[in-house]
C-alpha cells in the first residue's frame, strides 16, 4: 500500500515499496498558472531534502521544485517534456515529476500527511 | 511597482472584475486583474482566435490644449504632421534624449485639442514633465477618471459594430468619436496585442455599461494583464520599465520607426546627435531554440561565453507554441540569425536573434 506526504512548497510524495514518486499538488499546480515547461532531473542525480530537483515554467514565472525527502532519481516523466499541460490536468496522478529511491524513510515520514497538508493549506 | 494595498487605486471596473473571478493583483498603483477563471494560455489564445476585452482605465489619459506643436519638444515624432482622425506612436525623451516613456497621441477631426494616452505607473511624472516643458505654450489636463477598455482580436470589429453601427469602416490608427451602446466613446483602431482591434475610451461612469454590452458578445472574453504582456511580446511591442527606459535612446531601443521623417532631417528632438549616431547596443528578438522560456534579467552570452547582453522581456508564447524573448545586445550581434545563448539557472539556453513581430500583425490597413 502506498502512502502520500506533502510539503510546506506544495510537493507531494508517494512511497510504493522502495521507490518513491515525487509531483505538485493541486494547490501549487492552481497557483503556478498553466504550465508550459519542465525540467526534470537526470536519472542517477543524487538530491537532498529541500533541494533543488527540477523547475517548473508556467506563463508567468519560473518556480523550484524541491524533493521532498533525499534519495537518488531514478527516473524522471519525460511525457512532461512534450505535454508540460498534463501538470495542470492531473498534478497528483499523470502529471508526476520524478521518481526516487529515498535514503532515508525517516525523511518521508516527518512530512505532512493530507490531513494536516489541507489544514495548511486552508491556513494560508 | 509596489504600493500598499491599502493605497492601491480601482478602475471603474473593479467591481465587474471581482464579478468576473478576476484575480488581483497590484500593478502600477492599481488593483487590477491578472486573469480571470479560464487563465492567461487560454485567454491569450481566444483573443488571437476571436475578441478579448482588457481593462486599460489605469493608463493616463490626458488633453492637450494650446499651441499642441510645442509637444515636438518632449517628443521626436511628427505631431505637427498628424492629419485630422489619426492616433500615432511617440516616444517621449527626457532631455538628454533618452526614454521617459512612450505614448499615444491623436488628432480628433475638427478638433484643436491633442488627445494623449501614456503609460499607467508614470503618469503623474510625465504629465507633471510634460506641463513643465511646454508651459506657456500648451496646457495638458489630466482626464485619470475616464476609463479605457481595449477590444482585440480578429472578431472585434463585428463586435463592436453592433454596438456603434459604422465602427467597422475605420483602419489602422484612425481615430473618432462615436456612440458605444449609448455612451459618448473616442475610438480608435488600435491596440497592443498585434491584432486588428480598438481602444475605447469613456466616462467612468459608462465604462461598466459598454464593457457589460460587449462581453454579452459571446466572442468576447474578458482578458488580464498577463495575456496581455504575452500578446504585446509576441507583437514585438515594448513594455515601458522593461525594454524601454531612462538609460535607452530611441536607436538604442530600434524604434527609429517612431521618429518623423522631418524630425530626422532637422535633428530637432533631445539627443538627436546621439541618437542619429553609432550605437553600441541594440535591442533585438530572440527566439531560445528549445521550449525553455527565458525571462527578464537573463544575461546574454556569445558562444565563447563572453556577456554581451541582457533580456528585457521573456516569456513562453502561447500561439507560437514555444519561448519568447526580446532584449539588448551588442551591435556587433544584432543581425538576425545570430547564435547566441541564453543564461538561464546557470546554463547556457541556445538561441539565436530573431526578426519581431514573432507572430505576423493582423491590422486592418
Amino acid at each position: 500500500m502506498s502512502e502520500v506526504r506533502y510539503t510546506d512548497q506544495h510537493e507531494w510524495i508517494r512511497l510504493d515499496g522502495e521507490e518513491a514518486t515525487v509531483g505538485i499538488t493541486k494547490f501549487a499546480a492552481e497557483s503556478l498558472g498553466d504550465v508550459v515547461f519542465v525540467e526534470l532531473p537526470a536519472s542517477g542525480k543524487a538530491v537532498k531534502a529541500g533541494g533543488e530537483a527540477a523547475v517548473v515554467e508556467s506563463v508567468k514565472a519560473a518556480s523550484d521544485i524541491y524533493a521532498p525527502a533525499g534519495g537518488t532519481v531514478t527516473s524522471a516523466n519525460s511525457a512532461l517534456e512534450k505535454e508540460p499541460s498534463k501538470v495542470n490536468e492531473d498534478p497528483e496522478g499523470e502529471g508526476w515529476f520524478f521518481k526516487l529511491k529515498l535514503s532515508d524513510k525517516g525523511e518521508f515520514t516527518k512530512l505532512m500527511d493530507a490531513a494536516a497538508y489541507a489544514k495548511f493549506v486552508e491556513s494560508l | 511597482m509596489t504600493s500598499s494595498a491599502d493605497t492601491l487605486r480601482r478602475t471603474p471596473l473593479y467591481a465587474l472584475h471581482l464579478e468576473l473571478g478576476g484575480k488581483m493583483v497590484p500593478f502600477a498603483g492599481y488593483e487590477m486583474p491578472v486573469q480571470y477563471p479560464a487563465g492567461i494560455l487560454k485567454e491569450h489564445l481566444h483573443t488571437r482566435e476571436k475578441a478579448g476585452l482588457f481593462d486599460v482605465s489605469h493608463m493616463g489619459q490626458g488633453f492637450l490644449a494650446g499651441d499642441t506643436a510645442a509637444l515636438e519638444r518632449v517628443t521626436p515624432a511628427d505631431v505637427t504632421g498628424l492629419k485630422d482622425g489619426m492616433q500615432r506612436y511617440g516616444l517621449l525623451l527626457n532631455d538628454g534624449g533618452t526614454i521617459k516613456d512612450d505614448f499615444m497621441f491623436s488628432r480628433l477631426a475638427g478638433e484643436a485639442d491633442l488627445y494623449l494616452v501614456v503609460n499607467a505607473g508614470t503618469k503623474e511624472g510625465d504629465f507633471a514633465f510634460i506641463s513643465e516643458k511646454l508651459k506657456g505654450a500648451a496646457s495638458l489636463t489630466p482626464r485619470f477618471d475616464r476609463a479605457l477598455l481595449a477590444l482585440q482580436g480578429p472578431a472585434a470589429a463585428a463586435a463592436l459594430e453592433k454596438l456603434s453601427p459604422g465602427i467597422s469602416e475605420m483602419t489602422f490608427m484612425q481615430v473618432r468619436r462615436a456612440s458605444v451602446a449609448g455612451a459618448p466613446a473616442i475610438i480608435s483602431r488600435t491596440g497592443y496585442t498585434g491584432e486588428d482591434g480598438f481602444e475605447i475610451s469613456l466616462e467612468g461612469a459608462d465604462a461598466e455599461k459598454v464593457a457589460r454590452a460587449l462581453l454579452a458578445d459571446p466572442d468576447v472574453m474578458p482578458i488580464g494583464l498577463g495575456a496581455r504582456d504575452s500578446l504585446r511580446l509576441e507583437a514585438g511591442l515594448c513594455l515601458y520599465g522593461h525594454d524601454i527606459d531612462e538609460s535607452r535612446n530611441p536607436a538604442q531601443a530600434s524604434l527609429m520607426w517612431s521618429i518623423g521623417k522631418r524630425r530626422k532631417e532637422a535633428g530637432d528632438f533631445p539627443g538627436a546627435a546621439t541618437t542619429m549616431g553609432a550605437q553600441t547596443i541594440k535591442r533585438v528578438g530572440i527566439l531560445p531554440d528549445g521550449r525553455a522560456p527565458a525571462r527578464e534579467g537573463a544575461e546574454i552570452a556569445d558562444k565563447s561565453g563572453r556577456i554581451i547582453g541582457k533580456v528585457t522581456s521573456g516569456g513562453f508564447g502561447p500561439s507560437l507554441n514555444a519561448p519568447v524573448a526580446m532584449g539588448y545586445v551588442e551591435t556587433a550581434f544584432a543581425t538576425t540569425g545570430t547564435e547566441i545563448d541564453l543564461m538561464v539557472r546557470g546554463k547556457p539556453l541556445p538561441a539565436r536573434i530573431a526578426p519581431m513581430p514573432f507572430v505576423p500583425n493582423r491590422y486592418r490597413r
